[in-house]
């Protein structure tokens, strides 16, 4: 691994793929938020036919011409997918298979045609199929490098208009910004961004390196800003790492590695991120579940009106299973507030007691803000978690109304409206 | 300034989604400092008339002005509120951020929100009653609390006449309120509100004048005037339940 450090080919294969990574994130973001996930995937198979198209009226390699090349018929791509769209009541997932596949096809045939023809296999431009990061020289590099640097910088000086064309582009318009143009502009960028990544990723991969930076990222934030930063750090992990591996392996082409490593990041994030994750989401279902099944337990317990019940008379009050409340004390014994005062029949300790007063009291508050959900309050009503978070005007209110709607021999049922009638 | 021009004025305007006309000479001088609310059936293109005047729809013939002018010298003096449902909520940004849009038309391009700027926006929240919620993320919001968003994103405009396109629909009571309050404020100015608007109940008692659409415009002027079952029927014909008169007592005791 250190004699990859050493060489220096080696070395521009690593810068290249690195700040390649940086502006597929980047760019990727918007193309995310924008809903054009497929996007990167058509343009980049599109780009095909423009390479070898460059390659006929040039009969050069020059990489320049071929980017050129390949941003016209990608640009071309997506002028064809926003025409179907819009003229003809073909919807977009169609169009985007329809004008995918046809430039792809056109560009195999133009491949061909080059490999059995005079100029023959020397063209290599066979390498844009699937990537060939090993093929960089240093003059490849420092050409992706400068149009990845120019791709950041125009996608940071138009931040705020793209972010407005992605979340809400029709108001942009009525603001006077020209929301069209701008998406043009950034369908350009994307192009670009496609089109210098294909010597290294090739066509079929530079989709996932487009998009999964940006997908992964979104995980983990709820900003803009940050969500770019980090798929832009994604991105240039993720070719760091591939090319590593590669070297290290020899036999392993960096291409695949990078959509692997990326894709691995993607998985990890799916399951660990902190709030989106699955695991996080998992962990919360869990919680609620207990909460409600506490409350669900506290509530009967208050309606029983005794601080020390039968568990069938709990299991009863709450149509929860004696199994189900057997296994919420057992957790509570733990912690001192069940006491276990005779054969299953339980107390509650009096802290204990007081929440369950409380959690049926919030219970009915709610129902009661619910009905009069235009009562003057500055607080929210999804805020509310417990009964200390009301404020004191507003409880009042709400105890007034609770007065007015409970019927008096359905009030001695609740222990706490008696309780809280009295003060 | 002697001769006072209307703030808003259509003159003859069609629309068409695909060739097929959705507005048909609509031609229309609203008067200034009111709150207009616009009614008709569903599909009836009361959106499109909004959207047409703000120039996001193409006209299929005629001419709007603002103050006398075409919209595109005139959109400092708009502001929009779209509807609540025309955007993706599960955007990475929060309130505040939102708001704060409604400020780039006059920053124009490239420029960043400074600081002053998100004084603007955290005044335009207190106004709708959110300033609470400004750092918090969009989707997290409630969906009236995500329409206020969008009011303030408007208001933070500074404009002197608002399009509101079914600010009402599906919020809740506090968001309604608030609404209301806001389009007293907006009067006050003596600015121009246009609002498309479902709710037959509360017509009289939100707006100043309505607009009757159905496909045409069939009524429009002082909401006492307008607002008669005459017209209503010809504007709804068949789908106009007439309410029974409980209902409305029902819905004053509280």
């Amino acid at each position: 691994m250190l004699e990859l450090f050493r060489d220096a080919n080696a070395l521009w294969v690593l810068a290249g793929t690195t700040l390649l990574g940086i502006s597929s994130g980047v760019l990727g973001s918007f193309a995310f938020l924008r809903k054009r996930g497929l996007m990167g995937d058509v343009l980049a198979h599109a780009a095909l036919p423009g390479i070898c198209l460059a390659f006929l009226f040039t009969g050069s390699k020059n990489p320049l011409w071929l980017l050129i090349g390949a941003t016209l018929t990608g640009l071309l791509a997506s002028l064809f997918l926003s025409w179907i769209t819009r003229f003809s009541k073909i919807k977009e997932d169609t169009a985007l298979g329809l004008v995918l596949s046809t430039f792809f096809g056109f560009g195999i045939v133009l491949l061909t045609q080059i490999q059995h023809s005079d100029f023959g296999n020397q063209a290599g431009l066979d390498k844009f199929l699937f990537g060939q990061s090993a093929s960089l020289v240093g003059a490849d590099v420092v050409m992706m490098g400068s149009i990845a640097l120019v791709l950041i910088l125009l996608a940071s000086l138009f931040f705020k208009e793209l972010k407005l064309l992605c979340f809400d582009a029709n108001y942009g318009k009525s603001l006077g910004f020209p929301m069209v143009g701008l998406d043009f502009f950034l369908m350009l960028l994307l192009v670009v961004a496609v089109v210098i990544g294909l010597q290294a990723a090739g066509v079929v991969l530079m989709a996932s390196l487009l998009i999964t930076p940006a997908a992964t990222a979104r995980y983990w934030t709820e900003r803009l800003d940050h969500m770019i930063l980090i798929s832009a750090c994604l991105g240039a992990l993720s070719g760091l790492v591939g090319t590593i591996l590669s070297s290290v392996a020899t036999k392993l082409s960096t291409g695949p590695l990078i959509v692997l490593a990326v894709t691995l990041l993607f998985f990890v994030s799916m399951l660990c991120a902190p709030k989106r994750g699955l695991i996080a989401k998992w962990l919360r279902l869990i919680q609620t579940r207990q909460k409600v099944r506490q409350e669900q337990i506290y509530v009967a317990w208050n309606q029983l009106g005794n601080q020390t019940v039968t568990l069938t008379a709990l299991s009863n009050q709450s149509n929860l299973s004696p199994a189900q409340i057997r296994r919420w004390i057992k957790q509570q014994k733990r912690g001192g507030q069940v006491m276990e005062s005779a054969q299953d029949t339980f107390t509650l300790s009096n802290a204990s007691w007081k929440k369950a007063n409380d959690t049926a009291l919030l219970r009915l508050y709610m129902e009661m803000w619910h009905m009069y959900e235009d009562i003057e309050t500055d607080c929210s009503i999804q805020d509310i978690e417990q009964l200390s978070d009301l404020p004191e005007s507003l409880r009042s209110q709400l105890q007034s109304y609770l007065q007015k709607h409970i019927p008096e021999e359905d009030q001695t049922n609740y222990y706490v409206t008696r309780k809280a009638g009295m003060e | 300034m002697t001769t006072k021009t209307p703030p808003l004025s259509i003159e003859n305007v069609s629309v068409a989604y695909h060739r097929k006309p959705v507005l048909r000479n609509i031609t229309y001088q609203s008067p200034e400092g009111e709150c207009v609310g616009i009614i008709g059936p569903n599909g009836a293109g009361k959106s499109t008339l909004i959207k047409a005047a703000l120039g996001l729809l193409p006209l299929a013939g005629g001419e709007v002005s603002i103050y006398g002018k075409p919209y595109s010298q005139q959109r400092k003096l708009v502001g929009y509120v779209p509807q609540r449902e025309s955007v993706d909520w599960d955007f990475p940004t929060n309130a505040l951020d939102v708001v704060l849009m409604g400020l780039y038309g006059q920053l124009g391009w490239f420029r960043r929100p400074k600081s002053e700027h998100k004084d603007r926006a955290l005044e335009a929240l207190r106004k709708v009653g959110m300033e609470s919620f400004a750092k918090r993320q969009i989707s997290q919001l409630s969906g009236g609390q995500q329409q206020r968003v969008f009011l303030a994103r408007a208001l933070a405009q500074e404009a002197q006449i608002y399009f509101m396109d079914e600010p009402f629909v599906g919020v809740d009571a506090a968001t309604e309120k608030a609404i209301v309050q806001v389009l007293h404020e907006l009067k006050e100015q003596k600015k121009t509100v246009f609002v498309v608007h479902h709710d037959l109940q509360t017509v009289s008692e939100y707006f100043d004048s309505v607009m009757l659409l159905n496909l045409r415009l069939i009524a429009s002027g002082p909401t006492n005037e307008i607002f008669t079952t005459e017209n209503l029927q010809k504007t709804y014909g068949g789908r106009l339940a007439i309410l029974p008169p409980q209902t409305n007592d029902l819905l004053s005791t509280q």
